[in-house]
């Protein structure tokens, strides 16, 4: 298919994700996921895999999973994030993705990706480090081969939804650098920790790891591989978290009476939401264009990964503060969600990769 | 794809034969001269979805791809002249049938061409504003003021002319639209100089200047209606001359290279190639300077993809919102552009071409960027529009929208110093 055209089973999806959510979802649910232990809570979380199927999209056919493209994950992704679903579904996807990408074998891996499909387990990724790094580079935590399998000694940051996960992905160097590991919660020698965050619609954890048994996912490629494809799948849940912040603008805009006249009429509120627009369109494209260029598997990939991941992060951030400033005083209550959006599209910047650190990524790769 | 039906029920299959044996009997390949071009005309093949009667062929606009398909089949250009004839599109949707069997014809035969005759000093943004006057003369209409930013008014035979026609009336009701007649005694052209020392661009000073009533377009006052429809037209061509890659065929084939690897940015206003610029130099390295190219490079990227977006969505029914932020974010990458390049040469940049080329092209290109956000309505009315009628916001309060035109407070005319 060509870039941006969608079948009716997507756009089914998307009507589908967009309802659930809606409900599953609500501004009074995330405040009151927000207030509980976790963004978890079972029950939804087995709906969404029983009766949506979410959790099963990118799991392969022959282990219960529905096989579907990245532009299918994408659509999910950004309708999740329109509503800042707490619920770890970007964290498991990622996991998903990187378990599916896996060289290990099948029954390794198998009974994992199964459990994932059926909303049995919640499973996160763990890249970055005590310094907030997300390149291969960055990486220090040691994986070492012992009797056959691995062990990995280090400490990880930033993990989303790590606290919570029954399946964690690690990034660890081995002999050959850095690689992708698996390592199952209740391991021997992981300790796990919350922190406390500015975004509570998504949890942060610290791992510490010693000597913790775990199966080898993959090696150098298969880490920068992965990485494209978590900025792609980052960059759509912040389109869909810019785009319920532009409309919540809008209409504010169009209700609000000022000096005898609604604000939006004002070319200063105006101009605010037009540029807004022109970045929140800009957004969707650059992240489903890295979707379909996944599904391709085009080497476009490479330069549209991290573009997508800085515009789209700069893009929320930027739309989070018009609709901040577009309600004036109301936004700097607590009751209004106006805040959440700003503080879930200050943390979706930097996890996954800043956009400067994106930004020098893509200029290395157009041939700085 | 052959069994496409449209909804007349002719298939593109028959389509393709009709035009296949229209070309084997009248295409002889090579230059095509003046004969070729008017045989095209009569036989309908250069405007398709024109009416039958009016040099087209009735057909659905879906059938254009075969037809150019098939005329890229044996080397000959297609003219799609119901898609860029601006003219004779606003005179087949308002003009009379005398009208249409008068004017048309002499523009696709190249015999006529036609100007713009719309802005004025005073009424840039605020064309309704305008105060060029047009007074009833028995069967004709005398018309004086000045028009401006008029390309090829030196060329034109006929202007397609926007001039007021009720004072007593609000701005938009007062208007009244006319193919004048430019070879005239009060027809004077200027060219304007450019800052860009070219002048693509002419005044048009307008004296007593004489056309027949038999040569206005739509009913008296209504020349706004008609004005929309023109605009329409010139949206079309502005649209789809912007997504299209160049396929001149007088290119060496190390130009055509040089062309597909320029940038949105360079295609536009002819800057330099920013990443080749960064490394001679000495800035690839430089910290601020990647991030400056790494962000132009995306605002391209992100609008060749809104530009495929928006096709995408018009194939899926309807037309895309995605086609009004075109030129927006097509103004932010050309001054970006100007912006990231003069900071990689520094001091260089106060030097011209014959001291330096590559300064006199960024030098040239900061100027042609404000083609793009002042020309064709300004980046200000752009976010209007997307604003009003993408967004929905409520226009803002216009004080002279109810009043009688003779009593609203008018630009005055705008001078250069001399």
């Amino acid at each position: 298919m060509a870039p941006f055209e969608l079948d009716d089973d997507q756009r089914a999806l998307r009507a589908t994700v967009r309802d659930f959510a809606g409900e599953a979802f609500s501004e009074a649910e995330v405040r009151r996921l927000m207030a509980g232990p976790s963004g978890l809570e079972r029950p939804v979380w087995e709906r969404m895999a029983t009766e949506l199927g979410l959790q099963g999209l990118m799991v392969p056919e022959q282990h219960g999973g529905a096989g579907a493209g990245f532009v299918e994950l994408a659509i999910v992704i950004e309708e999740l994030g329109r509503r800042l679903a707490p619920a770890p579904f970007l964290s498991t996807a990622l996991a998903t993705l990187a378990i599916t990408g896996a060289d290990a074998p099948d029954d390794a891996i198998g009974e994992h990706l199964a459990a994932i499909a059926e909303g049995r387990r919640v499973a996160a990724v763990a890249v970055a480090e005590d310094d907030g790094r997300w390149d291969a580079d960055g990486v220090r935590c040691a994986a070492s081969t012992v009797d056959g399998g691995s062990r990995i000694d280090g400490a990880k940051s930033y993990v989303a939804d790590g606290l919570i996960a029954d399946l964690l992905v690690v990034a660890a160097r081995g002999e050959d650098g850095p690689g992708l590991y698996l390592v199952e919660a209740d391991a021997p020698g992981l300790t796990r920790s919350a922190l406390e965050v500015f975004d509570p619609t998504r949890r942060l954890a610290r791992l510490e790891l010693q000597a913790v048994p775990a199966l080898r996912l993959s090696g150098p490629e298969g880490v920068d591989r992965f990485l494209d494809r978590a900025r792609v799948a980052v960059a759509a849940e912040q389109v869909g978290g810019a785009d319920l912040a532009l409309s919540m603008a809008v209409e504010y805009a169009k209700e609000r009476v000022q000096f005898g006249r609604p604000i939006g009429s004002f070319q200063a509120i105006k101009h605010m939401c037009a540029d807004a627009y022109v970045d929140v369109e800009s957004a969707r494209s650059a992240a489903y264009y890295g979707a379909w260029a996944i599904d391709e598997g085009s080497p476009e990939l490479t330069t549209v990964a991290p573009l997508a991941k800085a515009f789209c992060s700069e893009t929320f951030v930027e739309v989070a503060m018009t609709n901040m400033q577009v309600h004036g005083g109301i936004s700097f209550t607590y009751e209004h969600p106006a805040h959440l959006y700003f503080r879930r599209a200050r943390s979706g910047a930097q996890l996954w990769g800043s956009p400067q650190s994106q930004r020098d990524l893509l200029a290395t790769r157009i041939g700085l | 794809m052959d069994a496409v039906t449209t909804t007349d029920g002719t298939t593109e299959a028959q389509v393709r034969a009709e035009v296949r044996a229209w070309l084997a009997e009248h295409w002889q390949g090579g230059s095509a001269g003046p004969q070729w071009r008017v045989a095209l005309i009569e036989s309908g093949w250069a405007a398709p979805t024109w009416p039958v009667e009016w040099f087209g062929r009735g057909l659905h606009r879906s059938l254009r791809r075969v037809i150019a398909e098939e005329f890229a089949a044996v080397g000959a250009r297609v003219p799609a002249l119901d898609v860029t004839q601006l003219y004779a599109n606003t005179i087949l949707a308002h003009g009379t049938d005398e009208q249409k069997r008068r004017f048309i014809r002499p523009l696709l035969v190249g015999e006529a061409r036609g100007c713009l005759l719309y802005s004025e000093p005073g009424a840039g943004s605020d064309l309704a504003a305008l105060q060029t006057r047009a007074e009833r003369d028995g069967d004709a209409w005398r018309v004086t003021g000045q028009k401006v930013w008029t390309s090829g008014a030196l060329e034109a035979t006929h202007g397609l002319l926007i001039a007021r026609t009720d004072w007593d009336v609000p701005k938009h009701r007062g208007l009244t639209f006319f193919w004048l007649p430019m070879q005239q005694p009060g027809v004077e052209v200027r060219p304007i100089h450019q800052v860009t020392g070219g002048s693509e661009f002419n005044e048009v000073f307008l004296t007593d200047a004489v056309v027949p009533d038999d040569h206005r377009l739509g009913e008296v006052n209504d020349g706004w209606r008609v004005l929309q429809t023109a605009l329409g037209f010139e949206r079309v061509i502005m649209g789809s001359g912007a997504a299209k890659p160049d396929k001149r065929r007088d290119r060496t084939p190390e130009e055509q290279a040089r062309a597909a690897r320029q940038s949105p940015w360079t295609r536009k206003v002819g800057g330099a190639d920013y990443v080749e610029l960064a490394k001679t130099s000495g800035k690839a390295d430089d910290p601020v300077a990647r991030q400056e190219i790494a962000r132009l490079f995306t605002l391209e990227k992100v609008n060749e993809w809104n530009t495929l977006r928006a096709r995408a969505e018009a194939r899926g029914g309807g037309s895309s919102p995605l086609s009004s932020i075109g030129k927006l974010a097509m103004s932010r990458i050309v001054h970006t552009g100007v912006r990231v390049t003069t900071n990689l040469i520094g001091t260089e940049s106060v030097l011209d071409a014959d001291s330096s080329p590559v300064a006199g092209e960024i030098n040239r290109s900061a100027f042609a960027a404000f083609v793009t956000s002042i020309g064709g309505g300004t980046d200000q009315i752009q976010r209007n529009i997307i604003g009003e009628r993408v967004l929905g916001l409520p226009r803002e309060p216009e004080v002279d929208r109810d009043v009688p035109f003779r009593d609203v407070r008018k630009a005055g005319p705008a001078r250069r110093p001399v």
